[in-house]
């Protein structure tokens, strides 16, 4: 199994030590030759989801991530990530990949002072430890996603077909919840792709 | 400041990586930069080459115009205050900036104290020109560290000469007996858990930029392979011929700084850098405030 993590800008080298330590080998995608490559899923880091959209676009690797997603590629979206999937920004003009049929509101915490650690449940894991920066939730989501989580009346994480998509940040807390089930939903689609 | 507030700071610094923080004067060039794929903004009422050129005592920014950048933008907006000013720095957390550099680019207010940064919620950066200055920094609570350099000098070799210092500081420490530790711990006047942080991970236990006397897309991917984590550019974006252009190539150059063949081509018709000013001509050493 190999995991192609957009690596323009963000905390990519946390999801990389993340999975490594389950064993799961990465690759960094930079720029257009990367995404070129073959590989299993893809993750979209933390980080800016301004700076990563035109990035993304401008060094032409957005296309390609796109009809990857389109095409079922496993994708684990974790907070400017899971911007970039939204179909809709409730507060930012801003487009990208429209992937995913949820509403999510950018910085919808506030500030610095806003960002908040806490243990909360997550899917059938219990509870886990979820680390918020700066961070956005979903305003209202299509009723085919699959709510994972929600974090005081907000959801703060969710999952639609192949993608998969957080609030808070899996790869700061040591907790392997959320990459268990990424790698599990991984190796089903593997195994549909055999078929 | 509770352990976790600290964490959640060092946290919001890791997001910031492989990033661009620009400086700006005014909510357009917060604008221009957002745009150019800045990873954050510093507001500044004058960016450190004017700082440098007017001369004078430097101060904290106008909350007023900081807030019109904040209106701005969506992006994390920095503001600077003066070293050990922490009432400078409890209006900047007040009015909930994102983070605070602690800057030696401003006159400093205390030439002996630093701002002791664990009583605040809002988080702060702070310069260094070797590991003990870092170290020390981080012992008072900073959850970022950038290099000095030597800001509005549009020079790089401080900047480099910093970071190579605490590089090679780090891995000796590295290579150390763990009995060699404590004395070092004396001698780089640092706690002792700090170097043991060092010596067991190699590296320092917060997020590592560059800054001072960045000027092209090259300079910035200079330091990007000297191993910094992400750069500050200050007066060579806005004191250049092309702002936007010039934003655009360094942060793209920091996101590819090992391919020198897409460098080149970024590299290509920018426009006037700033003038800058050599080593030997400068006359204040802002690198040689806070220790």
């Amino acid at each position: 199994m190999r995991i192609g993590v957009v690596a323009v800008q963000g905390a990519f080298l946390e999801h990389e030590i993340a999975l490594g330590r389950l064993g799961v080998h990465c690759i960094e995608l930079r720029q257009k030759k990367d995404v070129l490559q073959s590989y299993d899923a893809i993750i979209l880091p933390g980080g800016e989801s301004t700076v990563q959209g035109k990035l993304l676009k401008e060094l032409d690797m957005f296309e390609i991530i796109q009809s990857q997603i389109n095409d079922g590629m496993p994708v684990l979206g974790t907070c400017a990530g899971m911007i970039l999937l939204a179909e809709h920004i409730s507060n930012d003009s801003r487009e990208y990949f429209k992937t995913l049929p949820v509403t999510v509101r950018r910085n919808a915490y506030g500030r610095q002072l806003g960002s908040f650690h806490i243990k909360h449940t997550f899917a059938s894991f219990g509870e886990i430890p979820m680390t918020f920066i700066r961070a956005p939730y979903i305003e209202s989501a299509d009723p085919n996603v699959q709510i994972l989580a929600k974090v005081d009346e907000k959801i703060v994480a969710v999952q639609y077909l192949n993608q998969i998509a957080l609030s808070f940040h899996p790869e700061l807390d040591n907790d392997t919840s959320v990459y268990e089930r990424f790698i599990k939903q991984i190796t089903k689609s593997q195994s549909l792709q055999l078929k | 400041m509770e352990n976790e507030r600290y964490e959640l700071n060092k946290n919001l610094a890791q997001m910031l990586k492989g990033g661009v923080i620009m400086d700006v004067t005014t909510p357009e060039q917060a604008k221009i930069a957002e745009d150019a794929g800045a990873c954050a903004v510093m507001a500044l009422e004058r960016i450190p080459a004017d700082i440098r050129a007017v001369g004078g005592v430097s101060r904290m920014s106008d909350p007023k115009m900081i807030k019109g950048i904040q209106d701005a933008v969506s992006i994390p907006v920095m503001a600077k205050c003066r070293i050990g000013h922490f009432v400078e720095a409890r209006l900047l957390e007040a009015i909930e900036i994102d983070y605070i550099d602690e800057s030696e680019v401003l006159s400093p207010a205390d030439d002996v104290y630093h701002i002791d940064k664990t009583k605040f919620n809002v988080p702060f950066v702070c310069g260094a020109k070797d590991l003990g200055e870092a170290l020390r920094r981080i012992c008072e609570g900073a959850s970022m560290i950038r290099t000095k350099g030597e800001p509005g000098t549009g020079d790089i070799v401080q900047a480099v000469r910093h970071m190579r210092k605490m590089n090679s500081e780090i891995a000796r420490i590295s290579a150390m007996r763990e009995d060699e530790l404590f004395n070092t711990a004396k001698e780089l006047q640092v706690p002792y858990n700090l170097v043991q942080y060092v010596h067991e991970y190699g590296k320092l236990p917060v997020v590592n930029f560059a800054a001072g006397g960045i000027a092209t897309p090259a300079d910035a991917a200079l330091m990007m392979q000297l191993g910094a984590e992400g750069v500050f550019v200050g007066s060579g974006i806005f004191k250049s011929g092309n702002p936007k252009k010039r934003a655009n190539a360094i942060v793209k150059a920091v996101t590819n700084y090992n391919d020198a063949i897409l460098i080149a081509k970024l590299s290509e018709d920018l426009g006037d850098a700033m003038v800058g000013i050599n080593e030997q001509e400068i006359e204040l050493l802002m690198a040689e405030r806070g220790k």
